[in-house]
Formats: C-alpha cells, structure tokens, sequence
C-alpha cells in the first residue's frame, strides 16, 4: 500500500536524532512564544528563518512548522490563565476557558486544551496524509462568492458567542466590523477613518485590539475587586480531569476536530473562523447553553480541538499547492524558496522525503507538546497565586513589548490603551468582547471578498445565488437566523420570570 | 577675525576627520537591510539571499527588517529619514520608480533622498492563465482579450504591485480593457487563477514558475529579451510579437548624506555578494539572475532608476489610476 510506504518514508526522515531535536525545539519555541501575550508565531517564524537556512531542507520546514502548531498550544495557556488570547483563535478559548480558571478550574481547563488539541492533531495529521491532494482541489472550488457566503454564515452563527442579549450581540459584531474598516481601502487605498493618523493606514493591529478589549479590560475590572480574586484562586484543587470531564469533552472535542479539519484547508480566513465556528456549535447543541460564558468545559474542548486540527489542515495548500493559507504559512513558503524549493504541486513527486518527513513530524510534534504541557500545567496554575499587583504589571509590560515588537511601531501600544478603556466600558454594559472580536477579524475579508465576488460578476448580485455552494451556505445563514428568532420569542417570556426572581 | 577662520578651518577639518573616520571603521556594528514587503514574499527572499554574503564580506552582521505597508512606501519613507551613517539601508523593487506617479503625497523623493548603492536582479515576468483559459499562445490570448473585453478578467496583487505595473503595461500594449480584479498578495491572485475563479495574471517568476512546471496554470510568455533556463520552451513577449519587455528590478538605497566611502563599501559587498556560486545558484532557482558586476554600481542603479520613473509615468497616467 502507498500510503503505509509513504508514512514509513515520512517516519524514517522525520525520527533521525537531528529532526527530532529541531522539531523539539520548534515545538519549545512556539509554546513559550505562544505563551507571552502579543509575540504570535509570524514574528518568531520571521526572526528565525535565517537561523535555518544552514539546514537541511526538511529540518528547517520541521522546525518552523514546530513553531506555528507549538504556538497555538502555548496561545491558549494565556488565554485560560489571564484571558489574554495571543491569537484570533484562542480568543474563543479565554470566554469560557477564563471563566473555569476563575473558579479554580485553570488545571481542567489547561489538561482539557491539551488533550483535545493532540486529539485533534492526531487526526488532522492523518487526514493530511490521506487526504491531502484531493482535499486541496475542493478548497478551490471556494471563490470570493462562496467565501463571502461563509463568512455571512460564520457571523449570524456567532450570536451564539455571546451569553446575554441577542441585540447587543449583534452591536458588538457591527462595531467589531466597523473597527475592521479602519484603514486604507483595499481596492482603491483611500484612507477611511484614519482621522490624519499615518499608523492607521494599515488599519487597526489585531493583536491590539485582543489586548486591550481583552485582557487590559479584564484587567481594569479585576481591579475593582481584587479582594474577591485572591479568594478565588485558593480554591485550586485537581489539575487532571475527573470522569465526568471526560464524559463532557468527548464530543465537542470530535465535533471540534471535525469542523476544523474542513475550515483549516480553505486558503484564507479558513483558520480563524474554525474556533469560533466551534463555540457556536458546541453552544447551540449543548443541553446547558446558559453555562457557557460561565466556565463551560465544552467551550474550552470544542475550540481548541477545532483550532489545532486547522493549524495541522492548513498545511494542506501548502504542501500540495504551494499557496499559502495565512502569513506564518507564507513565511514557510519563503523558506522552501531559500532552500532551493519551488513551492507547489511538484513538491509531493519531486521531494517526497519532505513532504512525508514534514507530516510525519507533526505528529511526533503533538507527541512532544503533550509531553512538554502536561507537566507545565502545575506551573502555570502557580501563576495564578501571584499576587496582582505584580502580575498586572508584568502582563501589560509583556504585552506592549510582544505587540511593540510586531510592527516596531508605538502607536499600536496607544491602540491597546485607548481600546482597553473601551473595552472596559463595553464589560460595565454587559456587552461582550468575543463578537466585537469576530466581527473586526472578519469585516476585512467580508468586504473583500463581497467586493471582489462582485467585480467579478461585474456588478450582478445573482451571482451568490446562481453559484450552488454559496447559495447553500446563505441558506444555511438564512436558517440560523430564522431558528435564533424563534427561540428568542420564547426567552423573552423566559426572561420575564428571571426578573422576578 | 582670522581667529575665527582659523576656529571654522579646524572645526571643519575635524568634523571632515571625523566623516572619514567614521568611513574608515565602517561597519562597526550590525547593518539592518529594511524590506518594504511581508517576509516571505519575493522581495524579502532576494534580500534574505545576499544578506548572508554581503554579511560575510562587510565583516558584520546583517539583519533583514520588514516593514511592510501602504505598497512599500512606508518602508521607504522610514529609511529616507534615518540616520545616513549606512547602518540602516533599504532594499526595493520597481515599485520605487512608479511610487511617484501613484502616490501625491509622497513623503520622499526616490532620487534626491537616498543614496544609489546598486542594483542587485531583474526578476522577469509570466503572463499565465487559467488551465481551461482557451487560447494556447500568447497571439491568441491577445486576440481572446481583444475579442471578449471587460468580460475577461485579470488578477492583481494590489495598487503599485510587480503584477499591477504588468497589466497596465499589458493593457496599454494591445490596447485592452480587461475586468482588473485586485487582490491582497500574490498568494490569493495565485490561489483563485489556479482555482479558476479569474482568467489570467503576470507575476514575477518566483511566484508562478513551481505552478507552471506543475501545470496548474497555462502559460503563455515571459516579459525578458530572453527566454528562461528554467523553463525553456516558454516564448518572449517579442518572439509572440507582443511589444512590451518588463522586469522587476531591485535595488539598494542608503540615506541621502552617507559618506561616499560608505555606499563604496555597501556597494563592493553587494559585488561580492552577487559573485558568490550559493546566490547565483539560489537565484536561478527562482528563475533569474544577479544582474552584471557593472550594474550592481551607485551610477547604473541611478541610471536605472531615473529612466524608469520617466517610463511608468505615461503608462500610470493613461491608466487613470488616481495619485493618492
């Protein structure tokens, strides 16, 4: 059989003491990286690529490699811990991960991430051998007229992000979209809402806007009661799951690896919607949707399964298109050019050791992250009893030097402070940061992509209808609405009996 | 009176001392090369190549930064207003002759702010299409777009990118209107051609020769006098009787005011550079080639460079693009 001939090939590359070694220390890197706020994967890829190039090939592809999926592990270990997602994608995981640290659950909710996520890159890895060349076909069947689609749907589904009003979950996804149209016009570069300011011609730094609606938020709102908070952390008790725990992550974590496996192969914005996309489903076919935002396990488990099957998936058009899915993949690209490889199709026939060697190594790369984090997880639960008045200070000085560091630019750190007293009046009106995120992540591409969809058919808006994927996908849309009204009918007589008691 | 001649004579005398001393210890810290792109695109990959050997000839590190951002211009404004001590230096590409033409406002100008070290490649182009895109060569293509109008569709990577001055070129050639759909990067143009959501594109080589090899898109022809090592039977843009020869040239820049000592020495470590069998290996890899020892000078670079502002300013205006 190929593939088991293949896999054997990938294995014997990937498990030479020296890959071994690189893809540990990969793996290293993107925990730690992952784990200070701000300094994503992007920057470390960048700052390390030189240190590559006297590698072999496929060393240097496994190392880097190492660093993006190391990096979503580590991202969610701040997310959980201190509600500081590093990333898009770990935002989900600080909503109810957070929430579970807070009531002494941080042990839980971090061995939770961690098992999921190697669940997860188990299977993806797998479907990246399998599967790949195919699945890279599909994915480009999705045009600007089916990616608008799905990000209309991915939008109405995040209603369900949110724990409160419908209404005002909504505002905060209109206000996440309006914030996303700061910046040069893509089309024509037209400066919108830039107010005279150079620094946001390129529009809003998203890592800014995560740490200041998030964390310095939640940061100014501990600060309110810091009594009540130490309280909260004494009661630390298990760091490992209990039965019951595993009887509720089993299938969110299935679902979660299920939905990102597919969102991950779609080139661009594919990832970012597969964590949230998660949180939806989890919320909306959870027979407890009012414990979620108040620490449930299943919103820790569904994410961050989703998230890290993604990150595996999202190799997919890189190794079998040489098309980049998102800019870490794009420095990865670069990579196999200053090793003398012509990214694209050719690679599986022409360099099969490293197309298999890269794909055996994510596996022996999750084997590694799981036996780096467990252990940690002690650790950084022990974070938590700092005290507040030094770990404040550390996490907002470690932020602005992570989110410094990106663009070397000092108007993103203004950003984190004008948007972290938002943020905090958003939180006093009971509005909820997660669809503000979403909805800044994704207006750029649902402008894009309507725009370009548009030119394209020059001006006919049919074309979302006559094109079968996106017409399925907008009915889909279609349906979440009409099903999320009909309940809220019902709340609303729901919400009458709350009141009263 | 002469007192104070005397004292204007040794200050000058020393501060000359001191410009040359300077000159004279140059490199003493690690020089930074700032590319105006993402890392990872083409551009960052020629500077990531011959940073390694100019690094090694100048005796000091050499670190890449990336500051990308409004079409390379945000870069380029950075560096012109640097210290001129040639420890900050810039890498750019064509885009440097056609930024004045599409930006009003641009806060520099790319001949009396910077200092010219030297060119360093000329990236030739593919015109390429979709694979079920239906003519086979480019006279057909040609005849295709003429034929079929706005109703063809040509894909871009953005306002003043490598891809966008082809198709204004390509359009003005045959006197052409097709559909212009712009594009964030290279890599989603490159994703919906192969997909084939849009007709066709020209790139740079380092971006389409893997996908023409692979025979993921079709090609019909590349913008150079010559046709490629890499990929032999594809024909000029002349053999296919079309007028238009464009090639992404890049160059080095240092402030205006480095010492001349200075861009002398960036300028030898640039020649040494381009000499070395790994670049030249690495760059024919990529589909191009270092350009001549002659040409990696401060003179052929200006030469260059004031000849091709003069070219692309038509060619911008007559495509109506709006100056920002």
């Amino acid at each position: 059989m190929d593939l088991l001939a293949n896999l054997a090939l990938g294995f014997e590359t990937a498990l030479t003491p020296a890959n071994i070694f690189y893809c540990f220390i990969g793996v290293l890197l993107g925990t730690l990286v992952g784990v200070l706020p701000g300094i994503g994967p992007t920057g470390a890829i960048a700052i390390l690529l030189p240190i590559t190039f006297t590698f072999e090939p496929v060393t240097a592809i496994i190392m880097l490699a190492g660093i993006y999926y190391g990096a979503q592990y580590g991202g969610s270990t701040t997310a959980i811990l201190i509600n500081l997602p590093g990333e898009s994608s770990s935002a989900v995981t600080a909503i109810d991960g957070y929430q579970m640290a807070r009531q002494g659950r941080a042990g839980p909710a971090l061995a939770t991430a961690a098992l999921g996520s190697f669940f997860a890159g188990t299977v993806a890895t797998m479907l990246v051998a399998v599967a790949a060349p195919p699945l890279a076909r599909l994915a480009l069947q999705f045009g600007s007229a089916e990616y608008f689609a799905l990000i209309v749907l991915g939008l109405v589904a995040s209603v369900a992000l949110a724990h409160g009003s419908i209404i005002k979950a909504l505002a905060m996804i209109v206000l996440g979209l309006l914030l996303g149209m700061v910046g040069q016009d893509i089309y024509t570069g037209t400066p919108r809402f830039t107010f005279g300011f150079f620094e946001l011609y390129s529009g809003i730094n998203f890592v800014s806007v995560a740490v200041g609606v998030f964390g310095l938020a939640e940061i100014l709102r501990n600060l309110e009661n810091e009594t009540t908070r130490s309280v909260l952390v004494k009661k630390v008790e298990r760091l490992w799951l209990s039965k019951d725990d595993f009887r509720r992550i089993a299938m969110p974590v299935l679902r979660g690896t299920g939905l990102g496996s597919i969102l991950g192969i779609l080139p661009g914005g594919g990832h970012v919607l597969a964590s949230f996309a998660s949180y939806s489903i989890e919320k909306k076919s959870s027979k407890h949707p009012e414990q979620f935002g108040k620490g449930a396990i299943e919103g820790v488990a569904g994410p961050e399964s989703a998230n890290n099957a993604a990150a595996q998936t999202s190799f997919i058009p890189l190794l079998t298109l040489g098309i980049p899915a998102h800019p870490v993949m794009a420095l990865i690209i670069g990579a196999f050019i200053i090793q003398g490889i012509q990214p694209g199709p050719n690679v599986i026939t022409s360099e099969p050791a490293l197309f298999w060697g890269v794909i055996a190594s994510m596996w022996v790369g999750n084997i590694l992250l799981v036996i780096l984090n467990l252990p940690l997880i002690g650790l950084w639960v022990k974070m938590l009893t700092i005290p507040y008045r030094v770990l404040f200070p550390a996490i907002i000085a470690f932020a602005c030097i992570g989110t410094f560091s990106i663009n070397l630019n000092a108007f993103d750190i203004y950003a984190i402070a004008v948007l972290g007293i938002i943020g905090y009046v958003l939180v006093k009106l009971d509005c909820e940061p997660a669809p503000l995120l979403l909805g800044f992540v994704l207006g750029p591409l649902l402008e894009e992509h309507l725009r370009r969809a548009m030119i394209i058919s020059r001006g006919d808006p049919m074309t979302f209808l006559e094109r079968p994927i996106s017409a399925g996908l907008l009915a889909l849309a279609a349906l979440a609405i009409i099903v999320s009204i009909l309940p809220s009918i019902r709340r609303k007589r729901d919400e009458v009996f709350v009141e009263e008691d | 009176m002469i007192k104070t001649m005397f004292a204007a004579a040794i200050a000058a005398g020393v501060s000359l001392a001191a410009v040359s001393a300077q000159a004279q210890t140059y490199p003493e810290r690690s020089i930074t090369i700032v590319v105006p792109f993402a890392a990872g695109g083409p551009t960052d990959t020629v500077t990531r190549l011959v940073a390694e050997p100019m690094s090694a000839a100048l005796g000091q590190q050499v670190i890449v930064q990336n500051v990308a951002g409004a079409g390379g211009t945000l870069a380029a404004g950075q560096v012109a207003a640097a210290e001129p001590d040639g420890y900050t230096i810039l890498m750019h590409h064509i885009g440097m002759s056609t930024a004045p033409s599409l930006y009003s406002a641009l806060p520099y100008d790319p001949v009396e702010d910077f200092e010219h070290i030297g060119l360093v490649t000329e990236v030739p182009m593919t015109i390429i299409g979709r694979k079920d895109l239906e003519p086979t060569t480019l006279a057909e293509l040609v005849e295709y777009v003429k034929t079929n109008g706005e109703t063809v569709t040509y894909a871009n990577a953005g306002i003043g990118a490598a891809s966008h001055l082809c198709g204004l070129l390509f359009m003005s050639a045959t006197e052409t209107t097709p559909t212009e759909v712009p594009y964030q990067g290279t890599g989603p143009a490159m994703t919906d051609l192969i997909g084939g959501q849009v007709d066709f594109l020209c790139d740079q080589t380092t971006n389409t020769t893997g996908q023409i090899q692979g025979g993921e898109v079709k090609a019909y022809a590349v913008t150079s006098a010559d046709r490629l090592p890499t990929l032999p039977d594809l024909e000029t843009t002349a053999e296919g009787g079309l007028d238009m020869e464009v090639t992404v040239w890049h160059g080095l820049y240092a402030p205006a005011g480095t010492p001349d000592e200075i861009v002398q020495k960036l300028s030898e470590a640039l020649q040494t550079a381009l000499a070395d069998q790994g670049v030249i290996d690495k760059f024919a890899d990529l589909g191009t080639t270092p350009v001549a020892q002659e040409d990696a000078t401060p003179e052929a670079h200006l030469e260059t460079l004031t000849s091709q502002i003069e070219l692309w300013k038509p060619i911008i205006e007559a495509a109506g693009v709006q100056p920002q």
